[in-house]
């Protein structure tokens, strides 16, 4: 559904990004797993358009989606909850759910999506007329996700999910990305620290180190493999 | 007490015209975090327009009622007022959206003076008469109050402008999206907004506000030059500050407050022992005195976030 070619990026005079090819089958969750500062954020900024590619191809369910806007890119159905959740913090969380299908017109279609997120996170309508930027990390990472999906997108990119968000709203979260892949049969590319989390609740894994793609396998099979669990499962 | 609220027509008929221009400011400010120093000449370009297009349709308009064609003009300089500054941007600010700020505001100021200096060329140096588009008329109130009718107006008027402008921030679907852009343009971008339409209707928005903005301080004062946008455009500069850069709220109440403050120390100069002729520099100790004190200005958020 998503394939990745050779992909090369940076910032400045940096390259982040050496030739990471990699692939996300439909209906799947794949995830990709690193230290920090390995580009796992920007290889997913640089599908969603913020960071450009330098060398290589974006596909997206076959079309060639290289250094598209990124607003031309969400509208092929390809969503990207960025890291530290970039919630409008001024904004109520109705009006941040608004923003998430703002390219959306069919009215019947956002209603039931609405009623869907907010069926998927209570916490949420609870607090639907409040300023978002009044919300707990977890509410407000719940707000990230649930946006996302008021784009009602084919294919989810989630950066850092669990960062700085309490351990029960972290199982919470992770169980409702399960859900969604189940439910919607939505395709997710996950970017976790936490590689016990990630490689628990993904079908495939990525190991990217400085730039490259390490290691490639079904994360039944990266968990037990001695070099991942050295490195990111500290076993 | 009368001479005050005297004083107080005055100071809000005028206070009405910085806070139309003030928003401008604000608003560019919002979306793309730097200040327009070119609008206060976008506000001279609306009176211009408001003359020229004013003569061209009279002709056409001998049987209209006054209020229609006032309305017209009105109307007809706060468009060609949205498309200059949204030409602005595209040409002279979006090559140097990548850039750093400085050298947008820098570029800024060129644009101002381009503007200036055109003028003078195409419409003369010497300020002209502003044809009344209403007949002006003087209506007493209670207690030995006067006001122009036109003040009045201005004031209405504007009242409807800004809740027009209030609407359409708060209840469309692009107004919404300039305020998430606002607040997190990577986010906004990442949910489908389109920065560069947003940001033009910005700026045509934030034109179109100067631009009636100019046809009330002309109708007001009646003499409009190539230089007449450069003070009240400092001015509502301060009152963007005094407000709150950024803050829709603050630029109206920041207008109005500069407008009756400015009014009131030349009202009562003798009792202050101010002369008169200080009354510039009424906006600019303001503007010292808010750095000083509240740099964030009455309705300004200091930033802080949450990680």
């Amino acid at each position: 559904m998503l394939e990745l070619e050779n992909i090369t990026a940076g910032y400045g005079s940096i390259t982040a990004l050496h030739g990471v090819s990699l692939r996300v089958e439909k209906g799947s969750i794949v995830t990709l797993v690193g230290a920090n500062g390995a580009g796992k954020s920007t290889t997913l900024r640089a599908i969603s358009g913020l960071v450009a590619v330098r060398e290589g191809r974006v596909l997206f369910e076959g079309e060639d989606l290289t250094n598209k806007r990124p607003h031309q890119i969400v509208a092929r159905g390809l969503a990207h909850v960025p890291e530290g959740r970039m919630i409008f913090s001024n904004l109520t969380v109705m009006e941040n759910l608004q923003m998430g299908a703002y390219l959306r017109r069919d009215r019947a279609g956002i209603a039931s999506d609405l009623e869907f997120v907010l069926e998927t996170f209570p916490r949420l309508r609870e607090r639907t007329w409040q300023q978002a930027g009044t919300l707990s990390g977890g509410e407000q990472q719940m707000l990230a996700i649930a946006r996302a999906l008021m784009g009602r997108p084919r294919c989810l990119m989630l950066d850092e999910p669990s960062l700085g968000i309490a351990p029960l709203l972290v199982k919470t979260i992770f169980e409702k990305i399960v859900e969604v892949n189940r439910e919607l049969g939505l395709t997710v590319l996950l970017v976790e620290q936490n590689a016990h989390l990630a490689l628990e609740v993904s079908h495939f894994g990525y190991v990217l180190e400085t730039g490259r793609i390490l290691l490639a396998d079904k994360s039944a099979a990266l968990k037990t493999n001695p070099a991942v669990q050295a490195a990111y499962l500290g076993a | 007490m009368n001479e005050f609220l005297q004083q107080l027509i005055n100071g809000l008929s005028l206070g009405a015209v910085y806070a139309l221009i003030a928003l401008g400011y604000t608003m560019v400010y919002g979306v793309l975090r730097f200040i327009n120093f070119a609008h206060g000449d976008v506000f001279m370009v609306g009176a211009f327009a408001g003359m020229h297009f004013g003569r061209w349709l009279k002709p056409f308009a001998a049987a209209w009622p006054e209020w229609l064609f006032a309305s017209v003009v009105l109307l007809g300089s706060m468009l060609f007022c949205a498309v200059l500054g949204i030409l602005i941007e595209r040409l002279a600010y979006k090559p140097l959206r990548e850039r750093p700020r400085l050298t947008v505001l820098i570029t800024a100021i060129g644009v101002s003076l381009l503007l200036e200096y055109s003028g003078q060329l195409i419409f003369g140096a010497a300020p002209r008469g502003f044809p009344s588009l209403i007949t002006s008329t003087s209506i007493s109130g209670l207690g030995g109050l006067r006001a122009s009718n036109i003040q009045l107006i201005v004031l209405v008027v504007t009242g409807l402008l800004l809740l027009g402008l209030h609407l359409i921030v708060m209840r469309t679907r692009l107004g919404l999206a300039m305020r998430a852009l606002s607040l997190n343009p990577t986010a906004a971008r990442l949910m489908g907004v389109n920065t560069n339409v947003v940001i033009s209707f910005t700026f045509g928005l934030g034109s179109a506000l100067a631009a009636a903005g100019a046809i009330f301080y002309a109708s007001l004062y009646q003499a409009i030059d190539p230089f007449m946008g450069v003070l009240p455009g400092m001015k509502a500069f301060v009152a963007a500050v005094l407000g709150g850069v950024g803050s829709l709220p603050g630029a109206m109440v920041g207008g109005l407050i500069l407008g009756v403050v400015e009014t009131l120390v030349v009202g009562y100069s003798k009792l202050l022992g101010i002369p008169p002729g200080y009354r510039d520099a009424v906006a600019f100790v303001i503007l010292i005195l808010i750095l000083l004190f509240k740099p964030s200005g009455l309705f300004g958020k200091t930033q802080r976030e949450k990680v």
